[in-house]
């Protein structure tokens, strides 16, 4: 039981913190944009790239340093926005779904060019982890990305709730044409939603960045589990988003623990489809989500 | 009397095909309009023009003397033009409090507490239901809550697409008497209906608009006098 | 020597030309005629490679089979089964928004390729299946066996572009444009929509199973490194997009024009100085990802536009 906590269920947490910023601002386009953002891994790729950046420069700690991959993110979406996506928004939003297939590739290979395709790391060496109660092990970076994540959920719910552009992008999400009669400025909360998104995507990207390595294609390979987080989630539903990747993180940690005699359940090899096969389970079943988000 | 809108030689549709043809209308300060027509005649496109929500291909639109034509819907809105859709007007996964508030982020009045207590005391119904998701409202009450959230802004003109669709005939008498408190708080009504009969009884200038063109304009009660009107739209024979 | 060297390099353009021909022409029944976007082009595509290899290399016991059986006899396979991955992936969202569609073919590619690469009975894993043969390999050796190889693919370019002539011009293909330009009016007509975009995404993916067993047949091997996406889906999909969709000679001409554009850069891009020699390749998927965006802003009807112009999707 120790063994499934401390060898499963932390790094489960730990993976599902970054799918749930992931698939916040996925799901967040996806309500307020209507398209399906594939470009958003390459997002949180940049965002790690600008953190590692600014570790060369400043030795520091990297999660001090992570405005600096926010605010290379920030830009990233909202130039790919402005080039490429808001010449494109009369049209069927298939144009754009294209056009951010286009805009991954992009980014991946401007990374490629910049940083090269080697995997790196922010530092160097092996951090000892923390041990709570003499038997739980939790390393200093997983703590540190869960609390991280749980802080930022709760700032999100009040940013939505309370603050005047969180309650815009809640209404633009709902009826986006209504918004603009109402004469918001939809324009003004397109780009809030980049910023936010991208900036969630970035803290995700650096989490990954430290959990593992950093590489062009590190949020890429993400991007399926948090398309199916933003799904699970419902369309359109911040909160429901950040569940849905908490819920696919478990769901690929916990599938590869040895439940049925010693073998794991699902080869590690196949876990990443685990968040694949759940999403097509809900397309089959339940595409609306479980909280009942909309149906794009 | 003044005029606050007028439509001057109005063509205007979506894509490349006009739905409506040189069309001429003004509404005067403090009245009840309402255009009537059948069903394709243009009249929700005739409202969503002033909204500039459509292709205006001809013609102008005159708020208060200036210009507006095509204007970008969020300067309309600060203009003192509000306009409640047909369906979907309101947010549903928003509070009915919120939903009330998004009407003052274009415009925000110079009371808002006093606003949103004169719109409460208007729509008695929803201060119970503040606090609930609008989509769950029935939808008399979801019409009220639209109603509600354009006169938020505290606007001069109030645009209103057939705020009775689908409504039952004992909301729908609500729904006209609500239209008459809110033109008796000084606001100006330009609104599409279906139930001709009930608007032009409470309106003060009808316009009947047929194939995208005027037809026939008048008072409320010159037009329930018309033997036309009658024949076309009011269904048989009994007078007003 | 200077010539022969030439012509060969012609040869080896033509043949590849030819097989993101026939892909482009399968993702125009898809996206061109059903409207679907499909994003796992690269799925289908290593489906049917990975069939055609294995029914028609000799028996190993590095990899399932092989069966040793006529290349056409392979490629019959390879639609059949690429066809069939097609049938599952459109019968789980092809009610939903295209958006879904995209996500769950990707995901589909992505699950073949972990398929691949992991499962070693199949596949031989990342070692690959090797001795793939060629049509009439016995009749021809060394350089002319392209020469052969080339007709070969072009007589399949041929056939493949005859029938979705032949589709695009019968009721059924009349019916598609009926519903991809208007589908709630086409629905009233008593079409049952769904079904009808389902078939057109199945006999896609059929006929990109088929590029996959050329290809296969033309490298003689086969690693899954051969299937990887960014070639195979993103070309096919800038390829289609500037060549014209909804029109066949314009995919065609897309696919050899983008080839020709992509296999020139790599002339250019040897050229660099040493030091940048190494990301020439990501220069070249940088200026390919350029070009989409500018074919999907500025050139959105392609080379050749379809005759009556494309309505909404």
């Amino acid at each position: 039981m120790i063994d499934f906590i401390n060898l499963y269920l932390i790094p489960a947490l730990m993976l599902g913190s970054i799918y749930a910023l992931g698939a916040v601002g996925i799901s967040m386009i996806f309500g307020i944009l209507r398209f399906a953002h594939f470009a958003h891994g390459d997002v949180m790729s940049i965002g790690a790239y600008g953190v590692l950046t600014a570790v060369w420069l400043i030795p520091l700690h990297p999660l001090l340093l992570l405005p600096f991959g926010i605010a290379l993110a920030v830009l990233a979406a909202l130039a790919a926005d402005h080039f490429f996506y808001r010449p494109l928004r009369k049209l069927p939003t298939i144009y754009t779904v294209i056009a951010s297939f286009g805009v991954a590739l992009i980014f991946r290979s401007l990374m490629q060019i910049f940083w090269s395709s080697d995997n790196q790391v922010y530092v160097e060496g092996v951090t000892r982890p923390l041990v709570l109660f003499g038997t739980f092990r939790i390393s200093a970076l997983h703590a540190e990305a869960i609390a991280f994540t749980l802080a930022i959920a709760v700032c999100l719910q009040v940013f939505l709730s309370r603050s005047r552009t969180g309650r815009s992008m809640r209404a633009m999400s709902d009826e986006a044409e209504l918004a603009a009669v109402a004469g918001l400025d939809t324009e003004k909360i397109i780009r809030w939603t980049w910023i936010i998104g991208a900036s969630l995507a970035a803290t995700a990207g650096v989490f990954a960045g430290m959990d593992t390595t950093i590489h062009p294609n590190l949020g890429w390979n993400l991007l399926l589990p948090m398309f199916a987080a933003a799904i699970l989630g419902g369309i359109g539903k911040p909160m429901g988003a950040m569940a849905g990747g908490v819920i696919i993180g478990l769901a690929e940690e916990i599938s590869t623990f040895n439940w049925i005699g010693d073998d794991s359940l699902v080869s590690p090899s196949y876990k990443t489809a685990v968040g694949f096969v759940i999403m097509v389970v809900l397309l089959i079943f339940r595409p609306q989500g479980l909280f009942r988000g909309r149906l794009l | 009397m003044s005029v606050l809108l007028s439509v001057r030689g109005l063509t205007a549709g979506y894509d490349r095909v006009p739905v409506i043809e040189n069309i001429d209308l003004d509404v005067a300060t403090h009245s009840v309009a309402v255009i009537i027509g059948p069903n394709g005649a243009g009249k929700s496109t005739l409202l969503k023009s002033v909204f500039s929500l459509t292709r205006i291909s001809a013609g102008r639109i005159m708020f208060e003397g200036d210009d507006i034509t095509g204007h970008p819907t969020s300067q309309l809105v600060p203009r003192g033009i509000s306009a409640v859709p047909q369906s979907r007007n309101v947010f549903p996964t928003l509070t009915v409090a919120e939903n009330l508030d998004i009407g003052t982020y274009a415009a925000p009045p110079k009371d808002r507490r006093a606003v949103e207590e004169r719109i409460l005391a208007l729509f008695p119904d929803l201060r119970a239901k503040l606090k609930q998701p609008a989509g769950e409202l029935s939808g008399g009450q979801r019409q009220m809550v639209a109603i509600g959230r354009a006169l938020m802004s505290e606007p001069k003109l109030l645009l209103l697409d057939e705020p009775t669709a689908g409504l039952s005939p004992a909301y729908l008498e609500r729904i006209f008497d609500l239209i008459l408190d809110v033109r008796k708080s000084g606001v100006t009504i330009l609104m599409v209906e279906q139930n001709a009969k009930q608007a032009l009884r409470i309106a003060d200038h009808g316009h009947v608009l047929v194939n995208g063109k005027n037809a026939i304009s008048g008072s409320g009660p010159e037009l329930l006098a018309n033997d036309e009107v009658r024949r076309s739209f009011l269904g048989g024979g009994d007078g007003p | 020597m200077e010539w022969t060297g030439l012509l060969f390099y012609g040869v080896s353009f033509l043949i590849a030309g030819g097989i993101y021909a026939i892909l482009c022409l399968a993702l125009n029944i898809q996206w061109g005629l059903g409207g679907l976007f499909n994003a796992g082009i690269a799925g289908f595509f290593a489906v049917g490679a990975y069939t055609s290899a294995i029914f028609t290399t000799q028996v190993s016991d590095k990899h399932l089979g092989g069966f040793g059986l006529p290349v056409p006899v392979g490629l019959l396979a390879a639609a059949v089964l690429a066809g069939a991955t097609g049938w599952v992936v459109a019968k789980i969202c092809i009610r939903l928004k295209s958006d879904y569609l995209a996500m769950a073919s990707i995901g589909i590619a992505e699950i073949l390729r972990l398929v691949i690469v992991n499962e070693s009975w199949l596949t031989n894993g990342s070692l690959g299946i090797s001795q793939v043969p060629r049509p009439f390999d016995g009749l021809v050796q060394g350089r002319a066996a392209d020469l052969v190889f080339l007709a070969y693919v072009w007589v399949v370019v041929a056939i493949v572009y005859v029938i979705c002539e032949r589709l695009n011009g019968s009721p059924w293909g009349r019916t598609l444009r009926a519903i991809r330009d208007n589908a709630q009016s086409a629905e009233a007509a008593g079409k049952d929509v769904n079904w009808f975009r389902l078939q057109t995404f199945v006999i896609g993916a059929a006929f990109m199973g088929v590029a996959g067993g050329l290809s296969a047949h033309y490298f003689k091997f086969l690693a899954p490194s051969a299937t990887e996406p960014l070639l195979v889906t993103f070309l096919v999909w800038v390829m289609l997009m500037a060549g014209g969709s909804g029109n066949n000679r314009g995919a065609v001409a897309g696919g050899l024009g983008i080839w020709a554009i992509w296999s020139l850069t790599e002339i250019f891009t040897n050229r660099l100085p040493p030091e940048w020699i190494s990301r020439s390749s990501y220069i070249r998927m940088l200026l390919i990802g350029l070009l989409l965006q500018f074919v999907l802003q500025r050139f959105r009807q392609g080379l050749i536009p379809e005759k009556s112009p494309p309505g909404k999707y």
